[in-house]
């Protein structure tokens, strides 16, 4: 059968450019960065080439970029290098990050930090008056991701940003869904931290980089050599940095992605009745398409496209692969029952015409055969 | 390509041998793994170290995984955790507290594995399911009815725990190992060289995988935040004299002998419990025999139900051997057993199951 792939929230192909690279790197700059010689003069030089590269894509100085491992310890770093040092200080965030921001967040709780979580209404999007009414004093960290990856929502960065410094605090973006996809320039967004991951955009998984402003203090997570400026140690994954530099100067940006994504909610909605779309139509991601249909249940209807040949999500999976209904459309104010109907179409510049009309067929016929069946089954209630 | 079948999964060597089995034989099947309960919430009733077979453990799926990636099939593990707790588990509490002894197997099988389970296949595609239990179901060639017949292997017959099955569910359901007996089954695992081929048996209910039933429903009435009664009283002869005290009627249940903390010349069993007053009462062996029960809730399996007193075997535990029996239909519809022999310790709570010959003509429930 052949298998098609909309499922780029999740992670991405490697590029071909990107592989070649990453198996020339490993292959022949097997150097420690930190070495003196000249294989560790090779791959510090391939590490700052993706610096450079990286800077490039995010429109900051080298110096302001820290590899890290991917996208949760670049928000770890963020968040805990800045709440650690200010003992008890106040931390703010939204209800709809990712578990790497919450679950950060939740344990600096525990660490006795006073932690504000911001709401969204149905929109999916954190208005700025919320964070503007909990600001004070002792708030040391802002944390608000740039597009969240269930609904694709754009967050009004640059507004919140300017919020949280005239309060004199940091703020960070998680910008994992939006780095190397749509133009992402920390100036411009007016940020002091922001979270990349490299897979999200063509590189392999393992690898991530912190934006950090010049000026910024951070401590640091791990405690080892005095690589990347003693803010991450650890001897330097050149091959992955090498490989995320690649995909990021080869980039075309997703902006093409977006008449495929449009086409298929377009032929879904024709087609279907009783499709909603998830968060606010405009102000999102161009390749994501968060879709509720009504009386089906998303987790089933996931497996029965699968078992088409199409691959999509719903929810997130635990590490059972059970799923439970997303913290971010409940959040969004939508009930369990309408949470557990959703289904999550992320589209990819590897998605062709063809795919898109296929899956359109395919939805057609599963949600036509699903609702056939919760009609057939007495009982009525919903399954999950 | 051929109707999608969707194999129920437990990660045991019986539904991954059902597995193996089909794809060898051409079937086009999809593995899916129902996740019921989630054994990190009482974990001071988990198995002792290296027990296997606790369902929905994470071990199992990460089993059942395997074999699907060995025999190359897609797979997935579903999520059933509520309706579970809310069809299987607070019943089997319940029951408990009112001094019967359920078998929760039965309401697995009837509200979830047979019912849930099939509507989610059926919501994904699946024509059919077919599962690891040693049953066997064929059609009557005039009347069309299906029927329920008992595994080839009579010591590993799972018909007890099956008698809720419709026939709607009978029609879309394969017992691929109901010809088989369990050294077949073994001897396949080893050929198909499966990942779980050695892996042992486990004879507990999934969500009480150390055994202790009284602890369990202790420590989820302490979840639930409920509080109770003091649960203390009498342990009594038949004659009403107190020859001990115990920590609650739940704790016993009819013809248990162990850990009853009295001494008495003769073997002493329970012979029967009440929630109310919270006595246990005890007796001899023959004070735990009956000739007859009353079934009721009954459904019928092959049979189409009882216009006249009929023969039957009647099984009223899993190990029991069906014991001859003529049963009388009763007019508000529940069964009236009379037993040839009297048999040991009937059980209010457990089921009550009627065979012909291989044939299981009803099911239900003893009073």
């Amino acid at each position: 059968m052949q298998h098609s792939y909309f499922d780029h929230n999740a992670t991405t192909p490697v590029a071909p450019e990107v592989l070649q690279s990453l198996s020339a790197s490993m292959a022949g700059v097997y150097g420690n960065a930190s070495s003196i010689h000249h294989f560790g003069q090779a791959a510090k030089q391939r590490l700052e080439t993706a610096r450079r590269e990286i800077a490039a894509l995010l429109g900051c100085d080298p110096r302001e970029v820290v590899f890290t491992s991917g996208g949760t310890e670049s928000d770890n770093l963020a968040l805990f290098g800045i709440a650690r040092r200010f003992p008890k200080s106040h931390v703010v965030t939204s209800a709809i990050e990712h578990p790497a921001v919450l679950n950060a967040c939740a344990q600096l709780q525990r660490e006795d930090h006073q932690v504000t979580l911001l709401p969204v209404g149905g929109s999916g999007i954190v208005e700025p008056e919320e964070l503007r009414g909990v600001l004070h004093k002792d708030t040391a960290v802002v944390s608000i991701m740039h597009a969240n990856n269930e609904t694709g929502c754009l967050q009004r960065i640059p507004e919140l940003a300017a919020l949280a410094r005239e309060a004199g605090a940091v703020f960070h973006t998680d910008a994992v869904q939006t780095a190397g996809r749509i133009p992402v320039r920390a100036r411009e967004l007016g940020v002091d931290l922001l979270s990349v991951s490299g897979h999200k955009f063509g590189a392999p998984k393992g690898i991530g980089a912190l934006y950090v402003r010049k000026g910024v203090e951070l401590s640091p997570l791990l405690y080892g050599g005095r690589h990347e400026r003693e803010r991450r140690a650890g001897t330097e994954n050149v091959p992955g940095a090498s490989a995320m530099g690649t995909a990021a100067a080869g980039l075309q940006l997703w902006d093409g992605v977006r008449d495929l994504r449009d086409r298929l909610e377009r032929g879904i909605v024709e087609r279907v009745s009783g499709v909603h779309v998830n968060g606010d139509p405009v102000q999102r991601l161009p390749n994501t398409s968060n879709l509720r249909f009504d009386g089906i249940e998303g987790e089933a209807m996931v497996i029965a496209l699968d078992l088409r040949g199409f691959a999509v999500s719903s929810g997130s999976a635990c590490s059972s692969g059970a799923v439970e209904p997303s913290h971010v459309l409940l959040a969004m104010g939508l009930s369990p029952e309408d949470a557990r109907s959703s289904v999550r179409f992320s589209l990819g510049p590897s998605n062709t015409a063809e795919e898109v009309d296929g899956l359109i067929g395919a939805v057609e016929q599963s949600v036509a055969h699903l609702r056939r069946i919760s009609a057939t089954f007495s009982r009525g209630t919903v399954y999950v | 390509m051929s109707d999608l079948i969707a194999v129920a999964m437990s990660g045991g060597v019986d539904s991954s041998t059902v597995a193996a089995l089909m794809k060898r034989d051409g079937y086009n099947i999809a593995g899916l793994t129902m996740q019921l309960w989630n054994q990190r919430r009482l974990p001071e009733l988990a198995a002792e170290e290296g027990a296997t077979g606790r369902c929905c453990s994470l071990d199992d799926v990460y089993d059942a995984r395997r074999v699907a990636e060995h025999v190359g099939i897609p797979y997935y593990v579903v999520n059933l955790e509520r309706q579970f707790e809310e069809s299987v588990v607070a019943p089997f509490v319940d029951e408990y507290l009112a001094g019967r002894t359920p078998i929760p197997c039965t309401l697995c099988n009837t509200f979830i594995k047979f019912d849930q389970f099939l509507e989610l296949a059926d919501s994904v595609g699946a024509k059919a399911i077919a599962t690891g239990h040693y049953a066997r179901v064929t059609q009557h060639p005039e009347t069309g009815r299906w029927e329920l017949r008992t595994a080839r292997d009579f010591s590993k017959d799972q018909t007890y725990f099956l008698w809720g099955l419709s026939q709607n569910q009978l029609s879309r359901t394969l017992f691929p190992l109901g010809d088989m007996v369990k050294t077949e089954v073994r001897d396949l695992a080893i050929a198909f060289n499966l990942p779980v081929a050695h892996k042992g048996e486990s004879y507990e209910i999934c969500f009480v995988p150390n055994g202790d039933y009284a602890a369990f429903i202790d420590g989820y009435l302490r979840e639930k935040g409920v509080d109770r009664k003091e649960t203390k009283g009498a342990i009594v002869t038949e004659e009403g004299r107190e020859v001990g005290r115990h920590s609650g009627a739940h704790h016993y249940t009819v013809g248990q002998r162990k850990g009853l903390g009295v001494a008495a010349p003769e073997p002493l069993y329970v012979i029967s419990t009440d929630p109310k007053s919270q006595t246990v009462t005890v007796g001899g062996n023959q004070s735990l025999l009956r000739s007859t029960l009353v079934v009721r809730d009954i459904n019928w399996v092959s049979w189409t139900g009882l216009s006249a007193p009929a023969r039957a075997n009647v099984r009223i535990r899993n190990r029991h051997l069906p014991a001859p029996a003529t049963v009388y239909p009763m007019e508000d519809g529940r069964v009236e057993v009379r037993f040839d022999e009297p048999q040991r310790a009937v059980t209010p709570g457990q089921g009550a199951v009627l065979y012909s010959g291989d044939l299981v003509a009803a099911g239900g429930w003893i009073e």
